[in-house]
């Protein structure tokens, strides 16, 4: 295999982005992405995307983009893994390039999630529609059974979940590409509108519209242009039961902890030797399992130490330093990548007020579902 | 739903058909076509009639076909022999659950497809 490198990013705002089409969002960040990598052409395509067909009533989304793209002759497919759609896609894209099929390879995700679907009821699709969704359980449902199990088996408390989106909350008032980016506190977050108990409004990512597209080459190219080079040393992925209830242990994402392992020991690097991490915190009881999943603490410690503040900015391992899902934004598909964008801004230097002190190693966590699907990248900055 | 996927799922949701793996004993519901185990024989059996919650909550905001009946009770309830099923806990307000309570399992409508859809019926828990 070649080793591979990412040139180029782009993403749009996140947000209810009204005016604009599941089209135009994702040859808006595809276009970014190209113009930051500065390359001419691009031999072939992966977009992910959870549910184009239910969102906007489009399915064959591949075509579609690289046609709007002024691409229509390339290979272009889409990508589908619920929530981890864009990880997904990656991923596809990375092997494309690492076999030495294709040298230039745009990876994206979009979702156009604010144009009228039954939002609960498309997300819940990525759930066990005859086992799970025919009882009327929900997405916050679900995580709301990881969070009390949690509670139940590690004493977690509803402060230490609100403590995950008051630190993203923050990050994110950093952001100007986030969708929600303003500051809040535990008590507006205890206090505010319960979804699923015990999880409030402001413990769940919103709905939103967005793309991010990453542009892959092989290192060869890479080392030719301008740009830092941010290498793709690891990648991961992993599967668990779709349903939540069969699962031995419910506070256990399996398919994330195994995705962790298989990508750590592609890099080569353990968890200590990582600078910050994106993390799929669709809610805030998912980034206290994530960081415990992907070995930054032990098993059951995710709360008191996102509390006592070692994910932060400032902290021991950085924690989703775009917001989030939280603040930034989730269009399911697009988050995935825009993980990564946020990660390789990280490791250029390029991150702004949000940027943590000479990072090395970045790691971006995207998963599917209630935890049914989970893919890791590591990144190095060569 | 088309009528076919509701019907071929009425043992089911009517009777908790389940099978159980003849090499290793364990019980799916579910039934599979192959166990975790490798096996692929099974013989036919039901979930326990009552089991114990082992997480609960209570959805505030529901689906189109749901929202009729929120706030509501789910809960993931392992049945005495050994099988976890997600279920609706009714009859009882939110403050009544807890881990570890005793449930049953009844027969009751879960929603209704519109106006001129099915009716779906199936399990639903009650306290004991
Ligand atoms: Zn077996």
């Amino acid at each position: 295999m070649r080793e591979v490198a990412v040139i180029g990013i782009g993403m749009t705002k996140f947000g209810e982005l009204w005016t604009k089409s599941l089209r135009d969002i994702f040859v808006e960040a595809a276009m970014a992405a190209i113009d930051d990598a500065k390359v001419d052409q691009i031999g072939s395509m992966y977009v992910g995307s959870m549910t184009p067909g239910l969102f906007v009533g489009q399915e064959h989304i591949g075509a579609l983009m690289a046609d709007y793209l002024g691409t229509p002759s390339i290979p272009a497919m889409r990508v589908e893994s619920a929530c981890c759609s864009g990880g997904m896609a990656f991923r596809a894209g990375f092997f494309e390039v690492a076999s030495g099929h294709t040298d230039v390879v745009l990876v994206g995700g979009v979702e156009k999630m604010n144009d009228g679907a039954d939002v609960t009821y498309a997300l819940a699709t990525a759930a066990d529609q005859e086992y799970e969704v025919y009882q009327g359980v929900t997405f916050p449902g679900l995580y709301a059974l990881i969070a009390r199990a949690h509670m139940h088996a590690y004493g977690t408390t509803r402060e230490q979940m609100a403590a995950v989106s008051v630190k993203n909350h923050h990050n994110g008032s950093l952001n100007e590409r986030a969708q929600f980016p303003r500051e809040v506190t535990v008590e507006q977050v205890l206090n505010a509108t319960l979804v699923a108990d015990p999880l409030t409004m402001l413990e769940c990512s919103p709905v939103s519209d967005g793309a991010a597209c990453a542009i892959l080459a092989p290192l060869a190219i890479a080392k030719k242009l301008s740009m830092p080079v941010i290498k793709v040393i690891g990648t991961g992925a992993a599967t668990d039961t779709l349903a939540l209830h069969a699962r031995e242990d419910l506070t256990t994402l399996k398919a994330v902890k195994l995705s962790a392992q298989s990508a750590y020991k592609m890099a080569g690097v353990k968890p200590t030797d990582v600078s910050l991490a994106e993390v799929h915190d669709c809610f805030s009881i998912a980034e206290i399992c994530i960081v415990e999943e992907l070995g930054f603490v032990e098993k059951g410690k995710g709360g008191p130490f996102t509390e006592q503040g070692h994910t932060a900015l400032d902290g021991k391992i950085p924690v989703n330093t775009s917001g989030g899902l939280k603040s930034k934004g989730h269009p399911v598909g697009a988050t995935g990548i825009a993980q990564v964008c946020e990660i390789v801004e990280q490791l250029r230097g390029a991150a702004g007020k949000r940027q943590v002190k000479d990072p090395k190693i970045g790691i971006a966590q995207n998963m599917g579902g209630s935890g049914a699907s989970s893919v890791v990248h590591v990144f190095k900055k060569e | 739903m088309p009528s076919p996927r509701y019907w071929r799922e009425m043992p089911q949701r009517y009777r908790l058909e389940a099978s159980q793996c003849t090499e290793c004993g364990k019980v799916s519901f579910p039934p599979r076509i192959v166990c975790g185990c490798g096996a692929r024989d099974f013989k036919k059996t039901n979930v326990s009639e009552t089991g114990t919650i082992v997480s609960y909550t209570t959805i505030r905001v529901a689906p189109d076909a749901f929202v009729i009946q929120a706030p509501y009770n789910i809960a993931i309830v392992e049945a005495d022999n050994g099988v976890r099923i997600t279920t609706q806990v009714v009859d009882c307000a939110p403050e009544e659950l807890a881990i570890g309570k005793k449930v049953k399992f009844v027969f009751r409508k879960l929603y209704e497809e519109g106006h001129c859809g099915i009716i779906n019926y199936g399990y639903k828990a009650v306290l004991v």
